[in-house]
């Protein structure tokens, strides 16, 4: 769709033979190796990787962006948009780095609430940039700045561009980072997972914007991401890196039809689609006893409320607001939604971590309304937690057979850590972990290794009921699948009732019997994966079905098309 | 997205070491530099303490030997090395001496402030409510004193400005401690306060383990990284406030020990007459100790810090590479030096 498009110029950026060295603590590691690339103008190529396959260090040296620490070889060779000049930006002085940068190349970051500064004024963060490139009046400054907030999809840009960046929100606040980075019209924008920080649909929004950038603008865009959903909806090529290499390079058709490498084909396989967990779920509801519907749920909300109390005058904000599911014994309850939807106050309310304020809670037949802690501390020995985060939810200084043995200890099961040694044994084996992983320090285990901990953590007592809190989000997409396949055998076999919180539709699909959606704490959809996502009822499960970016070009395109009709 | 690759993981869980020892390894530089210096000096301060009886020709608060006595203000000599202060006393045995009322003193000081502002911190962190609100304003109060001054205050109420040996040692202890209990509180219940809301302390918390254990096992032992530090720096800030007290004539009574700042105080009158020795010869040995301790806190400081730390280049070698032609590849490629030399 894009190749005709395409003039047939030089590159923009032209990375020949880059490698990038740290020193560190350990001594040196090296991030990225011998990596040539071209970006041509008016491209998207999108740098897709695990974590730790240098795809970040190789975008941002076309900036000259790189901590102190680094050593960097090769070149990396930065044509104007008009070809009047080109730097090599490896060899460049501080002061010419800062001539490149903005006017040559601009970059995106990850997370637009950290990107801009909260004591100015958004239009100000835009005119600075021009003002550092010089050669602008107050007044053309700010003119331009109004034009390219425009541009860019913010309303009445005339009266925002004097607001502060809390006054925008996650989305808008993205456009603001994306126009800033456009209005001196660079030749290249390196956007570094520009929508891993936003609710799918916003992110179908950005995408969208983005798009816009390379059609209206011209200008090329580098594009970091792990998501293939959302190189498959954007960009035109696709270089894929593993452990600081280059794997493969394709046009984004070929890559996703026909992967050349092992490795990109492994990376493809590991991304979860919508409708695989079709057949799994009627297998497993055919296989259940009769009388199974009316047995007494583990979980039971009824007008559930719950409110955190505002502060300095504002008003109370109603995190939960009216929400009534149960989840019966062995059942799977997928609880989907975007941030602030909810979704994680509704399970720290049942881990007994949050007030339940209004309606009512039972859990393992406790009323959580207004429960003392003394009450519920039997209760706890039966529900089991897996938090998002593996890296903060170890404490750094004990060992894994320590923190996986605290259930163990704290619940009399076992003296001390040494004691329950066997048991702690038996769950790393249980959850495909060497033994021998029980006397490493967390910081020296993997995430998805330490996410597996955590699950052996979780299941220690043998709880009647998990609560797993975005328990992949935090991983790779190829550790993702294994994680989830071993969650999913684990459950099977152990038979435990779950409530598996995610904001991503493809991840509880796999995985829950039933899915229920939240938006803006209240229940909007509840029923099996073939009723929400087959049919989706409520426009905004419609809505967040369609912003979900799938990893194939061709049906993304088509999905895209309906995308816009609903908005 | 995290930018480095990440580092091989090295079997270094064993490797640690000591605080100090480790940290030693580590610094490269001017950082290692200042480190090695504060550690010389500091070591020198504690081996004197620990050998003064040695060391010492003389005792802190003898007059007069076989030969009768010492005479006051006697300049420095073959007999009394460093002179005689005005008092008659040997000024080198003194400022000897006087390591160890400073040893004594700071390690009371510390030791105390250490542990019972370490408890409230943590109690104030961890439980917060009014319990926090009620010690942070008391801890507040006692910030806006000026130090000295609360220090003079509570000599006096504890040993009425009078002072034997332990007397006086615990009495400007116990007044440093009062002054550093707040520094403690501050770091430790900011720690905690961090630390509480950690993913590890929840998970803690959904075990259902006690207040106690989470307090003990979970949050404190991690909210203990910055003390060193603070140890370090306090201990150089107790020798002057110490010698402050000693200098006001809240000290302790040369009959009883030495002390720097109540041999500085005498030796005011002397710097007028030209007598140089009574006041230099303390005021370096504070000074010595006081850089030392301080150089070892502030490069502890820094090399805790991953961003302040220096480490060695990448590849000293490999950094002076540069591609033949400005903007060019090095081996190969037409701008490289296979297309130059492929040209011509």
């Amino acid at each position: 769709m894009s190749t005709e498009r395409m003039a047939p110029v030089g590159p923009v950026v032209s990375i020949q033979d880059l490698s990038v060295t740290f020193a560190t603590d350990a001594g040196r590691v090296v991030a990225v190796q011998d990596v040539s690339l071209e970006v041509r103008a008016g491209e998207v190529l999108a740098i897709v990787g695990e974590s730790g396959s240098g795809k970040t260090v190789t975008a941002r040296s076309i900036l000259g962006l790189l901590p102190e620490t680094a050593t960097t070889r090769g070149a990396v060779l930065l044509t104007r948009k008009d070809g009047s000049s080109s730097h090599d930006v490896v060899t460049l002085g501080r002061s010419d780095l800062g001539d490149v940068r903005g006017r040559d190349a601009a970059m995106v970051f990850q997370e637009p609430s950290t990107a801009l500064n909260p004591v100015y004024k958004v239009g100000w963060q835009i005119v600075e940039g021009l003002r550092a490139h010089g050669g602008y009046s107050r007044a053309e400054a700010r003119a331009k700045a109004v034009d390219v907030l425009r541009r860019v999809g913010i309303p009445e840009p005339e009266k925002r561009i004097d607001h502060y960046p809390h006054q925008f929100s996650g989305g808008q606040k993205q456009r603001i980072v994306i126009a800033q980075a456009l209005v001196l019209d660079p030749g290249v924008i390196i956007a570094d997972e520009p929508t891993t920080a936003l609710d799918v649909t916003v992110q179908a929004e950005i995408l969208d914007l983005l798009r816009r950038c390379r059609d209206e603008f011209g200008t090329a865009i580098v594009l970091i991401t792990h998501n293939m959903g959302v190189v498959a909806d954007l960009a035109d090529r696709v270089a894929v890196m593993y452990q600081g290499q280059l794997v493969e390079q394709a046009d984004v058709r070929t890559l996703f039809s026909a992967p050349r490498e092992e490795y990109t084909r492994q990376l493809l396989g590991s991304v979860p689609r919508l409708g695989q967990g079709l057949a799994r779920t009627q297998e497993r509801a055919a296989a259940r006893p009769a009388g199974w519907a009316s047995a007494t749920p583990v979980v039971e909300a009824r007008d559930l409320r719950i409110v955190y109390p505002g502060r300095l005058r504002k008003p109370d904000f109603t995190a939960v607001d009216g929400v009534s599911f149960a989840i019966r014994p062995g059942e799977v309850l997928g609880l989907v939604g975007e941030s602030g939807s909810g979704k994680t106050t509704i399970g720290r309310a049942i881990a007994g971590l949050t007030k339940v304020t209004g309606g009512s809670l039972s859990v393992l037949g406790t009323e959580m309304n207004g429960v003392k802690e003394k009450r519920f501390r039997p209760v706890r020995e039966r529900v089991g937690f897996v938090f998002q985060d593996p890296a903060s939810s170890f404490n750094p200084l004990l060992t894994i057979a320590q923190a996986v043995a605290e259930p163990l200890v704290v619940h009399g099961r076992a003296k001390d850590a040494h004691e329950a040694r066997g048991r702690v044994d038996e769950l790393l084996e249980a959850v495909q972990l060497p033994r021998s992983f029980g006397d490493r320090f967390p910081h020296e285990l993997s995430g998805g290794q330490r996410q597996r901990a955590s699950l052996a953590r979780a299941l220690a007592l043998g709880p009647e009921l998990l609560i797993a809190d975005e328990p992949t989000s935090a991983l790779d997409v190829s550790v993702q699948a294994r994680v989830l396949e071993l969650f999913d055998e684990l459950q099977r076999e152990l038979g435990f009732a779950c409530l598996f919180i995610s904001h991503d539709l493809a991840v509880v699909d796999l995985l829950a019997d039933r899915i229920a959606v939240l938006y803006r704490g209240q229940l909007v959809e509840e029923g099996t994966g073939a009723q929400v996502l087959g049919a989706p009822q409520h426009p905004y499960t419609q809505r967040l079905l369609a912003s979900l970016p799938v990893p194939d070009p061709d049906e993304q395109a088509a999905r895209r098309a309906t995308w816009r009709q609903l908005t | 997205m995290a930018t480095t690759a990440t580092p091989t993981p090295t079997p270094a869980r064993r490797r640690r070491g000591l605080p100090v020892v480790r940290q030693l390894r580590q610094a490269v530089g001017l950082q290692r530099g200042m480190l090695v210096a504060g550690l010389v000096l500091t070591g020198v301060f504690l081996l004197t303490a620990a050998l003064a009886d040695l060391l010492a020709p003389y005792g802190y608060n003898q007059l007069r030997d076989a030969d009768g006595p010492f005479g006051a203000q006697q300049s420095p000599s073959g007999d009394h090395w460093l002179g005689t202060t005005v008092g008659g006393y040997d000024v080198l045995s003194r400022v000897i001496y006087g390591t160890r009322t400073a040893l004594a003193v700071i390690v009371v000081a510390i030791v105390l402030s250490l542990f019972l502002g370490v408890l409230l911190g943590l109690l104030s962190g961890y439980f917060g409510g009014w319990l926090d609100r009620v010690l942070v304003v008391v801890c507040d109060a006692v910030y806006a004193f000026p130090t000295l001054l609360l220090a003079i205050v509570m000599a006096i109420v504890i040993s009425g400005g009078q002072s034997s040996l332990w007397g006086g040692i615990l009495a400007a202890a116990i007044s440093i401690t009062v002054i550093y209990i707040p520094q403690y509180f501050r770091v430790i219940r900011a720690e905690t306060v961090r630390i509480k809301a950690e993913a590890y302390v929840e998970s803690a918390k959904v075990i259902g383990a006690s207040h106690w254990r989470i307090m003990t096992r979970h949050v404190l032992r991690n909210a203990t990284r910055t003390l060193p530090l603070i140890l370090t720096l306090n201990a150089s800030e107790a020798i002057l406030t110490l010698a402050g007290l000693g200098f006001l004539g809240f000290g302790i009574e040369p009959t009883a020990a030495a002390e720097w700042g109540f041999d500085l105080n005498r030796a005011l009158s002397d710097v007028t007459s030209g007598i140089w020795w009574t006041s230099i010869f303390p005021g370096i040995a504070i000074v010595w100790v006081v850089l030392g301790l301080t150089l070892v806190g502030e490069s502890l400081n820094d090399l805790a810090d991953p961003r302040l730390r220096s480490r060695r280049a990448a590849d000293a070698g490999e950094t002076g590479e540069v591609t033949v032609v400005p903007g060019g590849p090095l081996g190969a490629g037409p701008a490289g030096l296979a297309g130059i030399e492929g040209a011509s």
